[in-house]
């Protein structure tokens, strides 16, 4: 029976009903028919440029490609008729031409799709016997290895580029025999999300550089698990061979990464097989490191512990835990610290601003679904460059502006999203509040009673522009609209005036409210208590102590778990001086590092992602659980879980009696499942901003292959273009300004620290404003990403 | 690895062509839709080569690019499409040999190969003296009076070799 909305179509027999203007290939794999394919991708728009998927349909005088016909009411098609079979074999034999025979040394070998489909379309035999098409290959960049000779030019390469990263990098030059893939111009691919074209090629003309030559795709094992490094929380599946990670690929979820995945989760894996991995337990002695078993380096531990707690009290000890830890490893810190009557306990290492931490959400979320971006109208970023810190985020978002919506940006410099975008507005840290309070100004009605003394006094100053009238429009008009703030908003030294601002915006045209958050945890950390002023289960309480307070005045002792210093904290210059100058520093640290060995007092070595288990709870408050794999060989790195339920027990701490992470979990199961992401909040608290007119002032964004200790070791992200990013940026008029308008160097100088680098006059960045990577090599020796900085000609 | 673009991209159209050139750009753009400027592609490739004695840079591809809001790779894919535009050094008289049907039934071979020995150079090289670079080029739609060449704007056909040693010296 058929509706208006329907027609009925025949294939290979079988009836279907179907919405008219359905391409046949969409119709012929919801309904499990195989037609086979290489252009045809369905996230990719329709190329139909391979014939491979040729079908006969009933009346047509010739074969037609299935993924570029659309079904007309009455259609007979048929999918293995003699006709269809034929103009398969046919084009298969074309395709296989110039194909090279190199599959016994080709990584694509053994999960080919032209493989795949040869075997059931192709000849034994060629009639071919003139020569071979050869190509040369270009060197792409350090993280897909390019092996031209053997595209069959389905273009699924060129067309992702401009569909789904919004950056055409790879193009088809030259005409016919002479068409060739590539950049033209050797130089490497940009895009975040480049490895994408891996999966897409469908035959081994484009596979993953650092993992050549390394195991056949039989032999690898298949694992499930979930990117550690953005609050999105991609869903991979990790491949390991002979117990090692060999390479990871995207496991398909519709409402987070659909089948995407960034190439920093694609390729951190590399930094696992780093050879500063820790393999044994090691304190030091007098100065010297020794390596020792784990019973004693607990025992040291805990003796540690029991006496600073006993002789200096609870307050001398803090517990500084990465972003990414994993829910069960905060949880069983929490109570650690709770056992121990310890409230220095945060995960906020890089944060500044704590003035409004008592009034934020119990949980900081998106406030809204990964997926629901896809469909929004408008939104305003404001310190955030999803590009480099949440690329699914900004896929999203991508899909979301080819569509209309509005995406408008505030910012400390001129970010390239690769999509188009409304408005983009530019300050110094500063600054930025000050465009905040412009487009409230101009909000018709907006209604500034409720705002704090100082976010009043910026509102009643701001004269704003027509830009900030665009931003404030579109939020206003457009139906479904969110206002987000960032990683670079919630480092900034302003982040309470900021969310404040972002707030009032948000609630009073409409629009949702959220944050976007560092790490791939912090909304587990909020959970599990993993701040001062948060009691296990999320809970505020009134408290002033954060990150800073627990660094300005050194404690006898630390506990840093998965936590490097020198990188992850917002001035690495302080933190690693207060760690010098603490009686003892314990790492529970999956890598040993030269800095760690100066600081450190007892090293513990954790089993790091992929070969632990856990769960994160990601930007929509979605907990996502993983299994973890066999650990490195060669190694005594426990699970952290594990040596915090030990430490627990040695230090007769109630409620460490699990048996596996997922126990962890189950006392909390019903807290868990009734967490609401709605980042609900009353904000009156702000900072009191410092007058710094007319200074320099840097702004940063932590480079985005330098997030973590696992990304810092991946090397061949390290080798691409972002992950080298090591100059000082600013823009013209500040170097006409300064006299560096010739300047290749500067010496950069930061309240005590100094230090050269390359200077790149780069108009993107906001006057008055210098922009500087943070957790780089060089950056590491250099004052906090936000504050006053002098530059000279080095 | 070293970005080859960083270097390469600095210079916009308006200092590598001369504002005459600009302004015939411009024209093409206003034909189409301000949305759609990219249309004008073809045409500012052409003029911009025509401002480069005959050949396009990448340089060139690339600020073409960046005026018309394209990616450059884009604009690399048309301009290595059609074999009007010249990616190396030309003569200043460059002699396109139809090498399709009627012409090649008409010996077009044989004056290609003509070409070649008498003027000592192969497709795509340039005479010593700068003044000539021959090229295969298809079908020209002058099938009636095949063989043909296309030598700059100018049509030449029923040629034989005598003919053509004319027309070189006419050129001369
Ligand atoms: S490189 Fe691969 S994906 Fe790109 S056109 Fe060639 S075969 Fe297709
Ligand atoms: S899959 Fe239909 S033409 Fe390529
Ligand atoms: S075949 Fe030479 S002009 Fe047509």
């Amino acid at each position: 029976m058929s509706d208006s909305t329907t027609i009925t179509i025949e294939i290979d027999g079988k009836s279907i009903q179907v919405k008219p203007g359905t391409m046949l290939m969409d119709i012929a794999d919801d309904n499990d028919i195989f037609i086979p394919r290489f252009c045809y991708h369905k996230k990719l728009s329709v190329a139909a440029n391979c014939r491979m998927c040729l079908v006969e349909v009933e009346k047509a005088p010739k074969p037609l490609p299935a993924c570029a016909t659309p079904v007309a009411d009455g259609m007979k098609v048929f999918t293995k008729s003699p006709l269809a079979i034929a103009a398969q074999k046919a084009t298969m034999e074309f395709l296989l031409i110039n194909h090279p025979l190199d599959c016994p040394i080709c990584d694509q070998g053994g999960e080919c799709e032209l493989q795949d489909v040869a075997m059931g379309y192709g000849g034994d035999v060629s009639q071919y016997d003139e020569g071979k098409r050869v190509v040369n290959d270009k060197d792409i960049g350090p993280l897909i290895e390019t092996e031209m000779t053997r595209c069959i030019h389905c273009t699924r390469c060129v067309r992702f580029g401009i569909e789904i990263a919004g950056l055409q990098e790879l193009g088809a030059t030259g005409r016919g025999e002479n068409m060739r893939i590539g950049t033209y111009i050797e130089s490497a691919l940009e895009s975040e999300m480049s490895g994408n074209v891996i999966d897409l090629c469908p035959v081994g003309a484009l596979t993953a550089k650092p993992s050549r030559y390394t195991a056949r795709a039989w032999e690898l094992t298949h694992h499930d698990s979930i990117a550690p490094h953005d609050c999105v929380g991609s869903n991979i599946h990790v491949h390991t061979f002979r117990g090692l990670a060999n390479r990871v690929v995207p496991k398909n979820n519709e409402s987070i990464n659909e089948c995407w995945l960034s190439d920093r989760d694609r390729f951190s894996y590399q930094g696992l097989l780093s050879n500063h991995r820790l393999r044994d337990p090691m304190i030091k002695v007098d100065g010297e490191w020794q390596e020792t078993d784990w019973n004693t380096a607990l025992e040291k531990v805990r003796d540690t512990i029991a006496d600073t707690k006993e002789n200096s009290g609870s307050d001398q000890m803090g517990f500084l835990v990465s972003p990414s830890a994993t829910l069960e490893e905060m949880l069983l810190l929490k109570k650690l610290a709770n056992g121990l009557d310890v409230s220095n306990i945060d995960h906020r290492l890089r944060q500044v601003d704590f003035s409004h931490q008592n009034q934020q959400p119990k949980f900081m979320s998106l406030g809204l679904p990964i997926e629901a971006l896809d469909t929004i109208d408008a939104m305003l970023l404001v310190g955030s460059n999803p590009g480099k810190e949440q690329p699914i985020i900004a896929h999203r978002l991508r899909k979301a502006a080819k569509n209309g919506a509005e995406i408008s940006l505030i910012n400390h410099r001129d970010y390239s999203l690769s999509m188009p975008l409304h408005c983009q507005l530019t300050e110094s840290y500063t600054g930025l509040v000050s465009l905040l309070a412009e487009v409230a100004q101009s909000l018709p009605g907006f209604n500034a009673t409720s705002l704090p003394q100082e976010a009043k006094a910026l509102f009643d100053k701001a004269e704003p522009g027509e830009d900030s009238r665009r931003i404030a429009d579109s939020l206003n008009n457009k139906k479904i609209s969110a206002v987000v703030i960032g990683n670079q908003a919630i480092n900034s030294p302003c982040y309470s005036l900021i969310e404040v601002f972002a707030r009032a915006l948000a609630e009073q045209t409409d629009s949702t409210f959220g944050y976007l958050t560092e790490g791939a945890n912090s909304t587990g950390a909020c959970f599990a208590g993993i701040a001062p002023n948060r009691k296990l289960g999320g809970e505020i309480e009134d408290r002033s102590a954060n990150t800073t307070t627990m660094l300005s005045e050194p404690r006898n002792l630390y506990i840093l778990h998965n936590v490097e210093p020198e990188y992850d904290f917002a001035d690495p210059v302080v933190a690693v001086e207060t760690m010098i100058k603490s009686d003892c520093v314990v790492c529970l640290t999956p890598f040993i590092s030269d800095d760690m060995k100066i600081y450190a007092d007892i090293l513990l070595p954790i089993a790091p992602f992929v070969e632990t288990s856990g769960s994160y709870i990601n930007i929509q408050g979605k907990i996502q659980s993983f299994k973890g794999n066999t650990p490195v060989e060669n190694t005594q790195a426990r699970p952290a879980w594990k040596i915090m339920r030990v430490l627990g027990n040695l230090l007769h701490i109630d409620g460490f009696e699990q048996l596996s992470s997922a126990d962890v979990l189950q006392e909390f199961e019903s807290e868990l499942s009734a967490i609401k992401a709605d980042n609900q909040a009353n904000i009156t608290e702000v900072c009191v901003l410092d007058s710094v007119d007319s200074k320099l002032l840097r702004s940063s964004q932590v480079n985005m292959y330098r997030v973590d200790n696992i990304t810092r070791r991946a090397t061949a992200l390290q080798k691409t273009p972002a992950g080298q990013e090591d100059a000082v940026h600013i823009n013209s008029n500040t170097a006409a300004k300064y006299n560096l308008n010739n300047a290749s160097r500067v010496r950069v100088k930061q309240n005590s620290t100094a230090v050269g680098m390359p200077l790149k006059i780069d108009n993107s960045v906001a006057d008055n404003s210098v922009w500087i990577a943070a957790a780089t090599n060089v950056t590491k020796k250099l004052g906090p990403m936000f504050g006053v900085i002098e530059l000279e000609v080095d | 690895m070293a970005n080859l673009r960083d270097g390469l991209e600095k210079k916009t159209l308006t200092t590598l062509v001369s504002s005459k050139a600009i302004g015939r750009i411009d024209k093409w753009i206003d034909k189409y839709p301000l949305e759609q400027k990219k249309s004008a592609v073809m045409a500012a490739l052409r003029i911009a080569q025509e401002e480069n004695q005959g050949y396009l840079t990448t340089e060139l591809m690339n600020a073409v690019a960046q005026y018309l809001g394209m990616p450059n790779i884009a604009v690399y894919e048309v301009a290595t499409f059609y074999s009007m535009y010249e990616h190396k050094p030309i003569g200043k008289y460059q002699i396109c040999v139809c090498n399709s049907i009627s012409c090649m039934l008409n010996e077009s071979e044989e004056l290609f190969h003509y070409l070649q020995e008498r003027l000592g150079v192969k497709p795509g090289e340039v005479t010593q003296d700068g003044r000539f670079s021959i090229k295969e080029v298809e079908c020209l739609g002058a099938c009636t009076g095949a063989p043909m060449v296309m030598i700059g704007k100018e049509y030449y056909e029923n040629l034989t070799h005598e003919k053509m040693d004319k027309i070189l010296e006419s050129l001369n």
